[in-house]
């Protein structure tokens, strides 16, 4: 494998949310193979600063592919070439050298771009805040073992609840549909005894929130569950509709 | 040796078991009707920052609170991979408060303070309950019931996880909770802000200035207490396991305002991270503990010996760990295998590239119970590894070095977490209180969500049991006025320098001062050197640094400089404590303070104390002030792991 | 709105409209192709003749047909609004996007194969039943369906439109399961595989008939063609 390859990289530049914004194509000579994309990206803005220019605002924080904050879409694809990694884990060896390499930011109504590759994702925290949590105050709790879980549920639950938010599903979506993101959350508390009391309220309003963060609808292509950083199922999507259709069916 | 005179720990009465009951059966308390008047503000949203806010909010008191991602759900706490410690004894083994808080004070080298560890094993298990009501999905056993595994060496299993991403699961209740009361208007939300000035009135803390990271606007909020969550400083080494948004500016500026600063030399250095692959290199991942059950560390026995592992025969290896501690071997703490591992890279055995790297090699253990097995244990780990090094661990053994991962210095608070400014908070990483000189594994989360949780509500009443007649202050007080306006002058002389050294090359500069200087290990000599480097850095900063953009903007380098500037004088802060620290304790070790066959040699006669810095003014020298450290239960003895 | 459709009226609610209305054709096209191969009994169309006749004068299968008129419009208008809603939830397109890599061209597409299967059903209706069912025409359907055949233009339009609706049927019947909450990792594979049977049985038993009577293929269109009623 070579150490280092050059690169063309061709990025959507956007000064805030009301410019219009366009490509702007960069050479990148002598890139390491070791390298991490978002490092590939530091370099870059280390140039552009040097020569007196804007640096490319992008979002990213953990670099260890947990905290959800990154989020470009490489090439086509949300969060590049790579299965079930994010791309702050995703490294230059996995391109070629002469390549030109398409940077975009999400693409979604319900995520305006801020600046560049940097985009408003607060609809998430709104769906979450409809109803993602079970209301027990602190101090309330029962004994942790009072309750058992049974192990294959508990287990679901986890795959779920490993969701980082990072917006790839809508992202990728051709519906910009945020059903994967919030069939997660149902899904994880669904599964869980604790979540039983407020199991049908949570999903309707839910459901309501995503509807008005202006996030499309799903219609099952399965293009989430491929591009998830985190490999979340689409069958969770199909928990959330039976929780929907019981919910719905039941409501007063 | 007695206590400076301006630190009251307000330890309260009675023997160690009954100081917190009783606390919290005498605390004084504000009525439902009084605590919606009263405003407090929370600036972080790690797991001490949700919890808190989560949990005073439900309480009813009006909540403001302030990330700088651009959500709650993304703070740092999220990457904490292990798992969290709790006293709950499921396992029939023998733990319990006591043990859980014995095993803190000697993990952490007898540094921090007997009541408030004590009070931290105490809540450790109604943490787990919460957390477990809240939907957390811990791992269980078949039958359904929690399942625990023994955790950094300890005796007992009383560490719960979520696979490897505890941290992740934790914050993710904390950040439910706290969305919950976000919905119900009790917490008022500020995602993509940062705090950049602390407002005091009457010498009480009543406000902040944040920044508004979106439109670079600045913003007045007041309230009747301000609560840092800010987390640590691991980030003043440039390289750590720390997120690149981690920042210490907070507590700094609170610092500044007149919170002193405790044990500011005392930092963790995980020993099994991804060593650095080049000069581009942002940050370290760290590889879990665990790794250490199976793996064995060596490095070649010959200096300079650049074969590859594979075609260096047994008898040219050596196993230094387990040559140098037969009892412990390659599961010595953090600080002892980080230690050493340097030593082996200093004396130019180390391998890899750049000769800063140990291997960790699991030949042995495959040979012995196979690679499924291998594979079931630490398969996600394997592949986190290849993806990053591009090598496969089960054919060539692994490349680690230790990084900078957690700091158990922060600002210096009371019991009841109060600063040394009335009405200012620190909770979780930010303070300095709970883990000494060194934190034992999967104690930071415990720690985090025990202030938020479980500490936190009940001691905030105390002072603001007082503040129920104070009325809303305005925000065109003038001591808003004076806050915002220094924060203005000083953005404006940032962008004014238009130097050559972009903020990353000062920050690097920062880091490599800060790491060969007063890292695993250091010396008085090296330390006054360090010294006079960071007040040159400093000078270099404020004349050189070239900020790109504008004020009025999303700009992110603007952000990084002002935090960059608080990293350098803090770095300045931690060399003068170690320098005044002239003993080896926990993850602070001085090569003057050592044993003959070269271990860390506490000096408890000297040394028994927590260094609590006070700011004196720009360019004057910090004062000390020190708190006794007195054990009443646990008796301090020479850690040894031969 | 009506208080109690609220849950038709969300985003999942509308699909669920899709999934009910998809299944409820889907078990349409059964029947619709039990009669068909009638056409294969070689009685010169009697059988088909007969059971044609049968559904005209069966009031309850008349009533079946209303909501299966319903039906459809229901999930055309459906489709649309849902096409409609799904576009404006992303204004700007990727200037790159390579969907070929984690979703197949017809799952994508539903909206395009539906609207020519529509246009499709149109001409149908307009060669077979509008003359049939509605204007009351004396001639044998089973002659007019084999003459109908003998256009090379035609036959081939109904070939190309049987694949469209397999294709449309393969993604349309797992789909419609998942959107029902009817799927897990257990029926998963299973409900896959019994949709692209399905599609296949529909595909290539509606597309036989312009082909076996187009090419008169073991004389199923002269034993009609030649035969008066």
């Amino acid at each position: 494998m070579a150490e280092s390859i050059n690169l063309k990289l061709k990025i959507w530049r956007q000064r805030n949310t009301k410019d219009s914004g366009h490509f702007e194509t960069y050479d990148m000579p002598g890139v390491s193979t070791h390298m991490s994309f978002l490092e590939m990206m530091d370099v870059l803005n280390d140039r552009l600063i040097r020569d007196g220019k804007d640096p490319v605002a992008f979002d990213h924080d953990c670099r260890e592919g947990i905290c959800g904050m990154c989020s470009m879409y490489i090439n086509g694809r949300a969060h590049g070439p790579l299965k079930g990694t994010t791309t702050c884990q995703l490294h230059m060896r996995h391109f070629s050298d002469g390549e030109t390499i398409t940077i975009e930011p999400w693409r979604a109504s319900a995520f305006p771009v801020i600046k560049d590759l940097v985009v408003n994702r607060s609809a998430f925290d709104k769906i979450i805040a409809a109803g993602g949590y079970i209301s027990v105050n602190t101090g309330n709790a029962p004994d942790a073992n009072s309750l058992p879980v049974e192990k294959v549920k508990a287990d679901e639950a986890f795959d779920a609840a490993a969701c980082i938010g990072c917006g790839a599903c809508v992202a990728t979506c051709k519906n910009a549909s945020g059903m994967l993101f919030l069939s997660a959350k149902v899904s994880h508390l669904a599964l869980l005894p604790q979540g039983e009391p407020e199991r049908k309220e949570r999903v309707m309003r839910m459901i309501d929130a995503h509807d008005e963060a202006g996030l499309g609808s799903c219609t099952n292509t399965g293009a989430c569950e491929a591009e998830c950083p985190k490999e979340i199922s689409i069958s969770h999507i199909a928990r959330l509709n039976r929780e929907y259709l019981r919910a719905g069916m039941s409501q007063e | 040796m007695a206590s400076s005179p301006k630190l009251n720990s307000r330890i309260p009465e009675g023997s160690l078991e009954n100081k917190w009951t009783h606390l919290k059966s005498t605390v004084r308390l504000v009525s439902p009707a009084n605590k919606r008047r009263l405003d407090v503000i929370v600036v972080g949203t790690g797991l001490a920052g949700a919890s808190a806010a989560a949990s005073l909010a439900e309480l009813g008191y009006n909540v403001k609170a302030f990330c700088f991602q651009d959500s709650p759900r993304r703070a740092h706490s999220i990457a904490a991979q292990g798992g969290i410690n709790a006293a709950k004894n499921y396992q029939n083994d023998g733990d319990s408060t006591f043990r859980l808080f014995y095993d803190t004070v000697k993990g952490g080298d007898y540094r921090a303070r007997e009541a408030n560890v004590y009070r931290l094993a105490e809540v450790s298990a109604n943490i787990i309950d919460q957390c477990v009501a809240q939907g957390v999905p811990f791992a269980r056993e078949y039958g359904g019931l929690l399942d625990n595994r023994s955790f950094g060496g300890v005796q007992v299993s009383r560490t719960f996880y979520a696979r490897g991403q505890t941290g992740q699961q934790l914050l993710l209740g904390a950040y439910s909770a706290l969305e919950r009361q976000v919905a119900k208007g009790a917490v008022k939300m500020y995602a993509r802000h940062e705090m950049v000035e602390l407002v005091v009135i009457d010498g009480k803390a009543r406000g902040i200035i944040a920044k508004n990271l979106v439109t670079g606007e600045l913003e007045r909020h007041f309230g009747h207490a301000v609560l840092l969550c800010s987390g640590g400083y691991g980030n003043v080494f440039y390289l750590s396991t720390n997120a690149m948004g981690s920042n210490v500016t907070a507590a700094w500026k609170a610092h500044k305002k007149g919170a002193f600063f405790g044990n500011p030399c005392f930092t963790q250095i995980h020993p099994t991270c991804i060593p650095v692959s080049g000069d581009y290199q942002s940050k370290l991942t760290l590889m879990s503990e665990s790794l250490r059950n199976d793996g064995r560390v060596w490095v070649p026995k010959a200096v300079g010996d650049k074969r590859k592992p594979e075609d260096i025969s047994e008898e040219e290896r050596d196993y230094y760990l387990e040559r140098r501690y037969p009892a412990f071997g390659n599961l010595v703490p953090r600080d002892v295998a980080s230690r050493a591992a340097k030593q082996a890279c200093d004396e130019g055995r180390g391998v890899g590239p750049s000769g800063l790297a140990v291997y960790l090699d699991f030949r042995d253990a495959i040979n012995r119970l196979g690679q499924n097995v291998i594979s079931a244990r630490y398969g996600n780990l394997f592949e986190m590894y290849e993806k990053i090094t591009g090598e496969d661990p089960y054919k060539t053994p692994m490349r680690i070095y230790p990084a900078v991962h957690y700091t158990m210095g922060g600002l210096w608070v009371d019991y009841n977490l109060m600063t040394t400014v009335p009405g200012l908070y620190a909770l979780g990483e930010a303070n300095f209180s709970d883990h000494g000189a060194n934190r034992l594994g999967a104690s930071a989360l415990m720690q985090g969500l025990a202030d938020g949780y479980f500490v936190i509500p009940y001691t905030l009443g105390e002072y603001l049991a007082d503040d129920i007649r104070t009325t809303a202050i305005p925000t065109t007080h003038p001591a808003f006025d004076e806050a915002e306006k220094a924060v203005h002058e000083r953005t404006q002389k940032l962008m004014g320098i238009n130097g050559k050294q972009t903020v990353e090359d000062l920050h690097k500069k920062l880091g490599r001062i800060i790491w060969d200087y007063c890292g695993m290990s250091r010396t008085e000599e090296g330390l006054k050197k360090a010294l006079g480097m960071v007040l040159d850095l400093k000078k270099e900063f404020w004349t050189d640094v070239r900020i790109p953009g504008a004020v009025d903007e999303f700009n992110p380098e603007l952000d990084k400089a002002g935090r960059v500037a608080d990293f350098i004088e803090l770095g300045e802060l931690m060399i003068r404590d170690a320098l005044m620290r002239n003993e080896s304790c926990g993850g602070h070790f001085r090569e003057e303070s050592q044993t003959e066959d070269g271990e860390a040699k506490r000096d408890d006669e000297n040394f028994a104390f927590v260094a609590a810095w006070e700011y004196t003014g720009d360019g004057a020298e910090p004062s000390l002030h020190k708190e006794e450290l007195t054990f009443e239960v646990v008796h301090p003895t020479q850690r040894s792991y031969k | 709105m009506i208080a109690s459709l609220r849950m038709f009226y969300s985003s999942v609610g509308r699909k669920l409209v899709m999934a009910m209305t998809g299944l409820f054709l889907c078990f349409f096209l059964l029947e619709h192709l039990y009669g068909n191969l009638l056409l294969y009994k070689m009685d010169g169309g009697k059988a088909f003749n007969e059971y044609g006749e049968f559904l005209v004068g069966n009031i309850i299968i008349r009533t079946v047909e209303f909501a299966l008129f319903g039906g459809i419009i229901l999930h055309i208008i459906d489709g649309l609004y849902l096409t409609y809603s799904n576009k404006k939830a992303r204004p700007v397109r990727y200037a790159v996007n390579q969907q070929s890599k984690n979703s197949t061209w017809f799952s994508r597409n539903m909206g395009l194969t539906g609207s020519v299967i529509f246009i499709f059903l149109v001409v149908h209706l307009r060669t077979f039943f509008v003359p049939h069912r509605i204007l009351g025409a004396e001639s044998s359907m089973a002659h007019d369906v084999a003459s109908a055949f003998q256009s090379g233009m035609y036959a081939s339009l109904y070939v190309a439109a049987m694949l469209l609706l397999g294709a449309h049927l393969n993604h349309g019947f797992q789909s419609a399961f998942q959107t029902l909450g009817w799927n897990n990792h257990k029926y998963a594979s299973a409900i896959k595989t019994a949709g692209t049977l399905y599609a296949l049985l529909i595909a290539l038993g509606f597309s036989s008939f312009p082909i076996f009577f187009h090419f008169d293929i073991m004389g199923v269109a002269s034993n009609i063609l030649h035969t008066t009623l």
